[in-house]
């Protein structure tokens, strides 16, 4: 196990939320700018460029960790992770048939979203972890690529188990083809080739500048997620409660299920942030084409709206807590 | 050259639909497309373009009529039920070749 930072423990004993992440104050400002209508827009070719710059980033993030650590046992482990992130909506799904009366494509729909991932609350967990001082393995972010895509599959066979065709041919392109996968498996090749001695170069461009693009993006987050806000209303307080509670009974397995597989703190913060994120760049595109009938507003509302912003102020510190708690029993 | 009447169709849609429309439209016999971004209100409300996921196209296709029917009775069956294109066509006089 690795170190605890003494400062960060302190810190938590004297109840101060000393690992506070000043980013993801840029999503408060994007949405306080949507809400009063001022005229910030970001570009869509900026938009673009900053999600390939945020997905590279984190590539060669992990391919660098990897290179420095033998990778040994994870197979077995990621197995287990992956199943157990694949499993996802045939918890959720269930829930929103039978709890929120939501047709079967809508409940397939939203369970396929909260069982994929998302790469910006990942990035804040990065962020939130460096500030905390709080190392991880880099194969997390092996996770990070490997979660994306099963529980969209999974998705599409709830919505369509018995009724109708998928058009699996087109639906497997978009996910395994689609910017993020591709993008993140590339850098984190590139990052394992080119180790840390030979990232160095550009270390600069992707290290350095990594929270300062973040930030732009959380900025342009806010400003989407405010002209969702306004839906929240027709969602109903069954989806908003989803969107908050789901997260929580997910990231709660992640601690366990990082401890039980021995994961580090850090690492363990990681794993319950990937379960408890939804996806809502990968699973919309994926679930438009796959499930066309399923309303797209309720589950990037509820994704996006409510658990984006849930995760990123008040999830991590809560699965940082959880993960330090169980480690801290556990032993 | 004297002007020749044809089809104008335009389609207003989700950007992610760009893709397979404009292959099948191809297939179809369409010599050619045009897609412009778009934005606009409508009656699936307003589409700011503002966000990659939320973005609208125009897609303009130029054909003889009845190249043209085939291609709107073909967006019709497929995809008006759940994507709700806008579609829409008017006659236009072709001046080049």
């Amino acid at each position: 196990m690795l170190p605890r930072p003494r400062g960060v423990e302190a810190g938590w004993r004297r109840g101060k939320s000393v690992t506070f992440e000043p980013v993801v104050l840029f999503f408060l400002l994007g949405l306080a700018g949507g809400l009063m209508k001022t005229d910030t827009k970001l570009p869509g070719a900026l938009y673009d460029t900053l999600s390939i710059f945020l997905l590279l980033a984190i590539g060669l993030k992990g391919g660098v960790e990897l290179a420095k650590q033998p990778v040994g046992s994870v197979l077995f482990n990621g197995l287990l992770i992956v199943l157990a992130g694949a499993a996802t909506p045939l918890v959720a799904f269930p829930v929103l048939r039978k709890l929120g009366r939501l047709s079967r494509p809508d409940a397939a729909s939203i369970a396929a979203h909260y069982g994929s991932v998302s790469v910006v609350t990942f990035s804040v967990g990065v962020t939130f972890l460096s500030r905390a001082q709080l190392d991880y393995e880099g194969f997390m972010i092996v996770f990070l690529v490997l979660l994306e895509m099963p529980a969209l599959v999974i998705g599409v066979l709830l919505a369509r188990y018995g009724v109708g065709e998928v058009r699996w041919g087109k639906l497997l392109h978009e996910v395994l083809l689609g910017k993020s996968i591709f993008l993140l498996s590339g850098g984190l090749i590139i990052g394992y080739i080119a180790g840390p001695g030979g990232i160095k170069p550009l270390d600069l461009l992707y290290f350095d500048l990594f929270k300062g693009v973040l930030a732009l993006f959380l900025l342009e987050m806010g400003l989407v997620a405010s002209s969702r806000l306004a839906d929240l209303k027709t969602y109903g307080p069954f989806l908003v409660g989803f969107a908050v509670i789901m997260p929580l009974v997910l990231g709660a397995g992640g601690a366990v299920m990082g401890w039980a597989l021995g994961l580090s703190v850090g690492s363990t913060v990681l794993l319950s942030t990937l379960y408890a994120s939804a996806s809502y760049i990968a699973a919309p595109a994926a679930m438009r084409i796959a499930v066309p009938e399923a309303n797209p507003a309720l589950s990037i509302g509820a994704s996006l709206g409510v658990t984006f912003p849930f995760n990123i102020f008040i999830g991590i510190p809560v699965y940082h807590w959880m993960a330090e708690t169980i480690h801290r029993i556990g032993g | 050259m004297a002007a020749r009447t044809q089809k104008l169709i335009t389609v207003v849609c989700e950007s992610m639909l760009e893709a397979d429309l404009t292959r099948e439209i191809v297939s179809l016999g369409a010599a050619g497309y045009t897609v412009i971004d778009a934005r606009g209100l409508g009656s699936h409300g307003m589409r700011s373009g503002a966000w990659g996921k939320e973005g609208n196209i125009q897609l303009e296709i130029l054909c003889d009529e009845p190249v043209g029917q085939k291609i709107i009775d073909h967006l019709k069956r497929n995809y008006d039920k759940d994507y709700g294109l806008l579609i829409f066509s008017s006659d236009v006089e072709r001046h080049s070749a």
